[in-house]
């Protein structure tokens, strides 16, 4: 199974923020939107760093003015890059191993989506209980 | 007017394909005990079960009995089923938004990806999507022409797709008669001329997209021998450390692979070559453009940024002699019409099951996805239960908010009407349980579990007498 397989049920609007912004601004939409990070884009759309709830926390726990501060000041800057052919396999051994939970998907140049720790854990689980189900509508077939 | 749901106005749901997707989430719709739900499942063909009737490998006969599980959903009251009426061409999105609450597409993967290699349609280069679909008696499919007189055959990936047909060819007369296999199929594999069959992974042993059971599959074969070449089963330290990591099936699906490289052949009359780390880069015709010969390149393996393991090109090429090709890369859906289309990726975009507009990705009111044409090509049988069962969610939760179409011939009477204007012979479930019963009887009558209708005209003929 691949990364698109995840993103092609997600809807692929992602949620994005300009680095000038300030990490206010960014809490609220984390808030908002229900999301754990957020990808920060530049003008020209170009992926230039990720803002996840671990950054604010850390950045606070060190300076409680952080909240009126840009985006930019805090961001993760080397952010890990999916893309959509990736296994999902991989990937999940990849975030697990380096204890990140948030992968912007990158197709061509172009940011195409994020997934999350959540996202491929739950893949993983519908595919196991894929097997589940395939052996227990065998079951049933076999009970008539 | 009574409120939706109820036994005066019952929630009406289309299903559009009849494959495991549509049948798990027709159940699924039942077992909602607060409101009254009639289901309609339509499919192109006259017969149910999709993919399980015409993908699922005659040889795996076991697999197939799950439609006895369908065939209690179909029991329900409140299902109906409209084979031989095609979303497209008989009923069109705008007339089904006019009869019903809901509409749930599940249409599967229709077609296959291309290579995209110089010398792809060349004759004898086939997608392996129409040699299954042949070997499965799909109507469509049933007059294609495989030149089974060739001697040596490459199959392109290694998914279980490629190794169905694989083992397809591979299989004995004797062995395929026990199967339910199409009766034309059957006889020109009786007489098949092919003596060697390659699998080409473009990755290592540790990313083949099989599973274990079937790699354990290909080393039971009755007369033929397995062969993996030692040095393309050995893992390169990339793919060692990703095992690290891995789940026992993974594990042992590796050492099937690898066990198989330690086995000395016994001298049957047909071989399997199992290839790893190698990609076609063309396929070269004769002069009247057969495919004789297919390039290969051999590849070695990098991890991207996320960790996943990708094939990079060298420069060592080698010639493989192949009178035939199967390229079994990936299924794809194809676009329904009147429905958004995510076009790269061949499915209907959505989130969790609701379908988005193509232009605003914001949800369109009553239309709702699951299955392959929802998540892509991908997925067991059972698979598509849970994907069904998220989408499902989404329908009751809109339903009980009031979010659905408002058709102007909301009932069951209007849409069975609708789809007689159009002139179509319906073929309802009882109907396919007497086209069922037929199969069944001529195939006791040969000795075989089944033998399939492969024509619709003989379906529909067959019904009329009977
Ligand atoms: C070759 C092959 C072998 C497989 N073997 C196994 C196996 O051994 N075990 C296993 O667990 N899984 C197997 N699978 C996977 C399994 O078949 C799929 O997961 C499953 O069938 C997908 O279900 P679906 O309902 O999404 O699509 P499908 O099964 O493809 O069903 C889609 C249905 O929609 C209908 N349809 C399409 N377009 C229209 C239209 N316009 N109007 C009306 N109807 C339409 C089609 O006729 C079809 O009946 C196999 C898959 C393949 C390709
Ligand atoms: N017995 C069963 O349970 C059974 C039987 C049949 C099918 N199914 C299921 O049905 C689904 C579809 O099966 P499938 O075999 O069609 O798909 P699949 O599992 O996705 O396999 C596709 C194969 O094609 C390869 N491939 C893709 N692009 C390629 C290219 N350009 N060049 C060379 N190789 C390429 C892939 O390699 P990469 O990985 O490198 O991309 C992979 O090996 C799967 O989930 C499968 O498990 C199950």
């Amino acid at each position: 199974m691949k990364v698109r397989n995840i993103l092609a049920t997600k809807g692929g609007r992602v949620i994005t923020i300009a680095p000038e912004e300030t990490v206010r601004r960014a809490v609220a939409l984390l808030v908002e939107q229900r999301i754990g990070a957020v990808v920060v884009t530049d003008a020209a759309g170009q992926l230039v760093g990720i803002l996840s709830e671990r950054d604010v926390i850390r950045a606070a726990a060190e300076d409680e003015s952080i909240f009126g501060q840009p985006v930019s000041a805090i961001m993760t800057r080397a952010v890990v890059i999916g893309m959509p052919q990736d296994d999902v396999l991989a990937v999940a051994h990849t975030m697990l191993e380096k204890r990140f939970r948030h992968l912007p998907i990158v197709d061509e140049g172009r940011l195409i989506g994020i997934i999350s720790i959540g996202d491929v854990l739950k893949t993983q689980r519908d595919a196991y209980q894929g097997e589940i189900d395939t052996l227990e509508t065998r079951i049933i077939a076999a009970g008539e | 007017m009574s409120p939706l749901g109820t036994a005066a106005q019952p929630l009406r749901v289309a299903i559009i394909g009849a494959g495991p997707a549509g049948f798990y989430a027709a159940e699924r719709l039942f077992k909602e005990t607060e409101l009254v739900i009639e289901v309609d499942l339509y499919d192109r063909l006259p017969t149910p079960f999709g993919l399980v009737r015409n993908g699922v490998a005659p040889d795996h006969q076991k697999i197939k009995s799950v439609t006895a599980a369908f065939d209690r959903i179909a029991g329900n009251p409140r299902f109906r089923f409209f084979g031989h009426v095609e979303l497209g061409s008989d009923v069109s999105v705008d007339e089904l938004k006019e009869h019903y609450h809901q509409i749930l597409y599940s249409t599967g993967a229709q077609t296959d990806r291309p290579l995209g290699i110089p010398g792809d349609d060349l004759i004898g280069s086939h997608p392996a999507t129409e040699f299954v679909a042949w070997y499965n008696g799909h109507p469509d499919y049933r007059d294609c022409e495989f030149d089974l007189s060739q001697e040596r055959v490459a199959v392109v990936g290694v998914g279980n797709v490629a190794v169905d047909v694989a083992r397809i060819l591979c299989r004995t007369p004797d062995e395929l008669l026990k199967t339910d296999i199409a009766d034309y199929a059957l006889e020109q594999l009786r007489a098949s001329k092919v003596r060697e069959v390659h699998i080409l992974g473009r990755r290592g042993p540790a990313q083949a997209a099989f599973t274990a059971p079937e790699a354990k599959e290909l080393g039971e074969l009755a007369d033929c021998d397995t062969i993996v070449p030692a040095d393309e089963a050995a893992l390169d330290p990339l793919s060692q450390a990703s095992l690290a990591g891995a789940d026992r099936a993974e594990l042992r699906k590796v050492e099937f692979i690898q066990e198989l490289s330690r086995r000395q052949p016994a001298g049957k009359s047909k071989r399997l070559v199992l290839r790893f780390l190698v990609s076609p880069v063309e396929l070269i015709g004769d002069e009247n453009g057969r495919v004789k010969q297919m390039r290969l390149v051999r590849n070695v393996l990098y991890a991207t940024d996320a960790g996943s393991l990708r094939p990079k090109a060298t420069d060592q090429f080698e010639t493989l002699d192949v009178g035939l090709v199967f390229r079994s890369i990936g299924y794809r859906g194809v676009p329904l019409p009147g429905v958004p289309f995510h076009d790269s990726w061949g499915v209907i975009p959505n989130a969790g099951g609701r379908v988005l507009d193509a232009d605003s990705r914001e949800p369109l009111v009553g239309q709702y996805t699951a299955g392959w044409i929802k998540r892509g090509p991908t997925g067991v049988i059972g698979t598509n239960k849970p994907d069904a069962a998220e989408t499902v969610e989404a329908m009751l939760a809109d339903a009980r908010e009031g979010k659905v179409l408002s058709p102007a011939n909301g009932t069951a009477a209007a849409a069975e009407a609708l789809v007689q204007s159009h002139n179509v012979r319906i073929v309802t479930y009882d109907d396919w349980r007497r086209l069922d019963a037929l199969e069944l009887s001529h195939g006791k009558e040969q000795g075989r579990p089944r033998v399939k209708f492969t024509r619709v005209d003989d379906m529909l003929a067959a019904l009329q007498e009977s």
